[in-house]
């Protein structure tokens, strides 16, 4: 395909488009690629801002996806503090927040997402409610907390984004209690024996989890008081919003794409319009391994689908077909998960001897091994990434036995 | 201060200088390709796999467990490979040559 006199535009800066942008000019995309997004700074990971970018031990410029001259050498029109309005997909174009309007010949949606506001009474107007996404966002909260008279903050939503700043703002010297509606954390993503240990964790270190905690009221300023649908209330200097996402989705309305919970897009990342691909945290896919739709909020996913959707666009007919994996870190502690253990029956617990916790969580439906969440294991979290891939039939009770040596044959099954 | 110089998969050369920080902070800034470092450097991707050129393994210092243990299970790794964000930059390393390793992908 003849590509020097056409645009390709990808609206979305962060992981997704930017590993997309670059990764169209190592697939020979030879025309212009106009990369936009709201966010005025140079694209960053986001996983250090509820990290070591959170505490202060790094500092985000260490973490931006690309310094600045790359964009320039390869020639990729970067368009910081610049929202896309709107999306024509008949006529082929966008509107910019600046009115002007740009014409494509490829777009590629890397929209992901933003933060969950619950229906919560007096959140709107709440003074000291943050939330956690962008840069901004983190600077903002750590500058709250520095400024605040107590240091005491209500953390909502005990998922991997509120046990993470939770731990980060302990380690500020912050007074931390996380607030979970369900019966335990991490409830959507793991077992309750994970659960488990991350609450312990937490205990130890001396954060303050409450669970069947339903937070319906926020009000007072400056002092806040959170209040739960129990009768319980928690005083907070700062309230840190952390339940969930919205995906962006409102260009994709525009054009018509079809959707469920994120815009559909196909093994290549095309969307039902032609020309118009999708990628990241805004898209929902089909995975071929564990055949079943999937939206998956990944680093690894965001910049795999950036890749594949370069090549599709530059004629290729590649199929995205990975296990996903993730990662966290909370104090000390590593946790890595690969695979989806969604539609599990059954988990065997691997603990590992020695003075560190050490232990691995095995998700299978039947004999199938779905999914491994390893914690300060990588050992557990690379074999079970192995094994769910190649379809290998685990042992269960020799995997349960730690006096067996962890190494592959002490655990497939004769 | 180091020069440290990286091989790409297609095979290109790029020397580059550092002073502190990770050799896959110092990669990633430099746009060397293939050197994704998506966790930041907390060793939990092994996307920023080298190989140590020349015999000077030994010059890259310690490796921790889940370093060895991320690189024990990878098809691409062998007895040369380092995960280049554990690798700090220092006087100590300074001529260095890495490889950047295939891809490993699940
Ligand atoms: C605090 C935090 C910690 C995390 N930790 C981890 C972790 O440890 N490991 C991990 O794998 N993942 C982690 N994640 C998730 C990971 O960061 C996301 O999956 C990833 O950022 C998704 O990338 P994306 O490009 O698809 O979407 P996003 O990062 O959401 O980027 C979308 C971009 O599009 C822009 N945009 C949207 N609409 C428009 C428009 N109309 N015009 C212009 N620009 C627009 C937005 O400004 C935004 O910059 C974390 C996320 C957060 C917030
Ligand atoms: S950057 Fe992730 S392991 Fe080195």
């Amino acid at each position: 395909m003849e590509t020097e006199n056409r645009t390709c535009i990808i609206i979305g800066a962060s992981q997704a488009g930017v590993s997309c942008a670059f990764a169209l000019r190592e697939e020979g995309w030879a025309g212009r690629i106009l990369l936009y997004d709201t966010d005025p700074k140079l694209p960053y990971y986001r996983p250090p801002l509820s990290k070591t970018a959170l505490t202060g031990e790094e500092l985000m410029y260490n973490h931006i996806l690309k310094p600045l001259e790359l964009y320039r050498k390869e020639n990729i029109q970067l368009g910081l503090g610049i929202k896309v309005v709107a999306l024509d997909a008949l006529n082929k174009e966008v509107i910019l927040s600046d009115h002007t309007q740009v014409n494509y010949d490829r777009l590629v949606l890397a929209t992901g997402a933003r933060p969950f506001i619950p229906n919560i009474e007096g959140i709107q107007t709440a003074a000291q409610v943050f939330v956690l996404r962008t840069q901004q966002d983190a600077e903002a909260i750590r500058h709250a907390l520095e400024k605040s008279m107590d240091k005491e903050v209500v953390i909502i939503g005990g998922g991997y984004i509120g046990l993470e700043t939770a731990a980060s703002i302990k380690k500020l010297g912050g007074k931390v209690t996380v607030l979970e509606r369900e019966k335990r954390v991490l409830e959507r993503v793991t077992a309750p024996e994970m659960s488990e240990f991350f609450m312990a964790l937490h205990a130890e270190q001396g954060v303050h989890i409450e669970v069947n905690k339903n937070v319906v009221a926020i009000h007072g300023n400056p002092k806040q008081m959170v209040v739960c649908d129990d009768g319980s209330a928690y005083r907070a200097d700062l309230v840190i919003v952390g339940v969930g996402v919205l995906v962006n989705t409102e260009l994709a309305e525009q054009a018509k794409l079809n959707m469920d919970r994120g815009i559909l897009v196909d093994a290549s990342m095309r969307t039902n319009q032609e020309h118009i691909y999708a990628i990241g945290d805004c898209t929902r896919h089909h995975n071929p391994f564990y055949d079943r739709f999937v939206r998956i909020e990944s680093v690894q996913n965001a910049t795999d689908q950036g890749k594949i959707a370069a090549a599709a666009i530059c004629g290729k007919n590649p199929t995205y077909d990975v296990l996903p994996w993730f990662w966290s870190d909370q104090y000390d502690v590593k946790l890595q998960m690969v695979g989806l253990s969604e539609g599990y029956n059954q988990v065997v617990v691997r603990k590992e001897t020695g003075d560190t916790p050490s232990f691995s969580i095995w998700y299978f439906d039947q004999d199938q091994l779905l999914a491994v969440d390893a914690v300060n294991h990588a050992k557990a979290y690379m074999l079970g990434a192995k094994f769910i891939r190649q379809k290998t039939r685990v042992d269960k009770t020799k995997l349960a036995d730690n006096g067996l040596e962890f190494k592959p044959a002490n655990l497939v099954m004769a | 201060m180091a020069k440290i110089t990286f091989i790409t998969r297609d095979n290109q050369t790029i020397t580059v200088e550092g002073e502190s920080g990770s050799v896959m902070a110092l990669a990633r800034q430099n746009g060397v390709k293939g050197i994704e470092g998506e966790c930041g450097g907390v060793c939990s991707c092994a996307t920023c796999h080298v190989h140590v050129q020349n015999g000077e393994f030994s010059r890259t210092g310690q490796q921790g467990t889940i370093e060895k243990d991320l690189l024990e299970l990878n098809d691409h790794a062998d007895e040369t490979s380092r995960l280049c964000c554990q690798i700090r930059i220092s006087d100590e390393i300074d001529g260095l040559v890495l490889r950047v390793a295939e891809k490993n992908s699940f």
